[in-house]
């Protein structure tokens, strides 16, 4: 008798956020087969794009993800820039590659925070989300906002690291190092969070070539490919840093790599923060010659790539853009298979599809901060008092 | 000279390659030479197929094979120009399972048709969206 049946995850899944739709068959407890069904967020960058100039396409692009907003526009810009033969100034390289890190921090303690919360482990979410409040905050000094930066244009960037900066990106770096090591080290030492993670969800080496899959998901799997290093692009090239790589392919393996692509990323940020060229920050466009150019960059979540035709006017002629999790999620259609249904939502998040979530509350009055996060809290907790007092009073009554 | 371009040369006599910077190269080749073409970058070289992109032109329609070389941060870009009126290359998609999604969205977005693919459906458009509609062509409205 055939004992096969299909669960759906998705598209509306209260863990898995953004809308996909993943169809397991199963066996009784084991998952037998993966459809991915895509296309629930599709949104038509590729033929927006056309009709902008190159100004505005660099904050369009941002707008594809709301956790890597720095990877796309960045991508853009190299590509529009490898289409003009653009020189861009040292200064302004140094400045994108602080800022692309900083990104990848936030992406990553992000994901984990998330990963925590998927196992249960809530104490993992809150205090990640709390470190990665501090590089948030970093990046509202300099770009004054805590999301979409509006950082990259074609030729430099359009906000400048301040001296004044320096002392406060590094005080928090401190901080966050000191966090991560300690997450690092919770996570490894901890019984229950190997035995979730350990041997879950494999992805072999030669299915992750086939694939071709990128970023810490290809790292885990023992390929050793990082944009960053293999093209070097910004200052990627002038700053030590090494590329972490693991060879079991489970979910723990891509935590690994993750969590020690944090450390990484510091030890970037503080060698272009000490070397930091002084200088401008932009080239001078002229006109984009009629050609072609591939722009690429390391996501969080692994390479980004553009292909930009130009057409000699304003506007581009095609714009081809391949986010990471284009090639990561259809490998999960290996990755789940195998093993119980369980597993299924924690190894479909392993691969750390993008998520866009970002909430917060300050109330301005007259251009001035109107209530602090005290207030706040002693507002709320009035207005409980004042339930509290009216639901008493109708008790009575009644 | 790249020892991979000197390979390509002796293999694909007929290959025009055009050098735009020393880590960017495009390839040009008849659309009946891309399932050998795509067999040696992939399995014999080992380079990574990226993704595809489809344009439309006044020739024709171009459907561009970004092949990543990771050990030297080469892009080596294969282009084939398909007629436009009834747009057909075979399919790579058993190749590599990464041209598996991108050939259905050329597909559906172009009205390219890879001949062979095993699940020619769509990927990112609506259920009822009307196939003979593409999105990517010039003439859509």
């Amino acid at each position: 008798m055939n004992n096969r049946r299909i669960i759906p995850i998705g598209p509306y899944h209260p863990l898995q956020e953004e809308p996909e739709f993943f169809k397991l068959i199963v066996e009784g407890e084991k998952v037998v087969g993966l459809e991915i069904n895509i296309g629930y967020n599709h949104r038509g960058h590729e033929f927006l794009s056309p009709r902008m100039t190159y100004e505005q396409i660099a904050y369009l692009v941002e707008r594809i993800c709301g956790i890597c907003s720095n990877s796309h526009p960045f991508a853009f810009v190299q590509a529009v820039e490898d289409a003009g033969k653009i020189e861009v100034p040292e200064r302004a390289k140094y400045i994108r590659t602080i800022n692309h890190e900083l990104e990848r921090i936030h992406s990553h303690l992000l994901w984990l925070g998330l990963a925590g919360h998927f196992i249960g482990y809530n104490t993992v979410w809150m205090w990640a989300w709390k470190y990665r409040e501090p590089i948030l905050d970093i990046f509202e000094m300099i770009t004054g906002n805590r999301n979409h930066y509006g950082m990259n244009k074609v030729g430099g960037v359009r906000w400048d690291i301040k001296d004044e900066h320096i002392p406060v990106i590094e005080k928090d770096l401190n901080e966050v190092e000191k966090a991560v090591g300690m997450f690092t080290r919770a996570i490894l030492d901890d019984p229950v969070i190997r035995a979730r993670l350990e041997g879950v969800g494999i992805l072999p080496k030669e299915v992750a070539i086939d694939y071709g899959v990128v970023g810490p998901t290809a790292r885990a799997s023992g390929l050793a490919i990082d944009v960053r290093k293999d093209d070097p692009h910004a200052a990627y090239d002038k700053v030590p840093w090494d590329i972490v790589v693991f060879t079991e392919g489970d979910v723990l393996a891509k935590a690994k790599v993750r969590l020690l692509e944090c450390i990484e990323s510091i030890k970037i940020i503080r060698g272009c923060l000490k070397d930091l060229p002084k200088g401008e920050i932009e080239a001078k466009i002229d006109e984009i010659p009629p050609g072609e150019g591939i722009g690429r960059t390391e996501a969080p979540r692994g390479e980004v790539f553009h292909y930009v035709r130009t057409s000699g006017g304003n506007f581009p002629l095609r714009h081809k853009i391949r986010a990471p999790s284009y090639m990561n999620i259809a490998s999960n259609e290996y990755a789940c298979v195998g093993y119980p249904i369980a597993d299924a939502a924690l190894t479909l998040a392993a691969v750390d599809p993008c998520y866009c979530c970002t909430e917060r509350l300050s109330a301005f009055e007259d251009g001035r901060l109107r209530y602090s996060y005290q207030d706040i809290l002693r507002m709320s907790w009035e207005k409980t008092e004042k339930l509290k007092r009216r639901m008493r009073g109708n008790f009575k009554a009644e | 000279m790249r020892e991979l371009e000197k390979e390509l040369r002796e293999r694909f006599p007929e290959v025009e390659i055009f050098e735009h910077s020393p880590r960017r190269l495009y390839l040009t080749i008849g659309k009946e030479r891309i399932r050998e073409i795509a067999q040696f970058l992939f399995k014999e070289k080992g380079l990574r197929l990226s993704i595809m992109t489809g344009i439309d032109t006044r020739e024709g329609i171009e459907v561009l094979y970004h092949f990543s070389e990771d050990k030297t941060g080469t892009y080596w870009t294969v282009k084939v120009l398909l007629d436009k009126a009834k747009p057909k290359v075979d399919t790579i998609s058993d190749i590599t399972k990464a041209a598996s999604w991108i050939e259905r969205e050329i597909w559906e977005l172009l009205g390219v048709e890879f001949i062979g693919h095993p699940n020619l459906i769509p990927l990112l458009t609506a259920e009822d969206w009307p196939r003979d509609k593409f999105p990517l062509r010039r003439d859509y409205e």
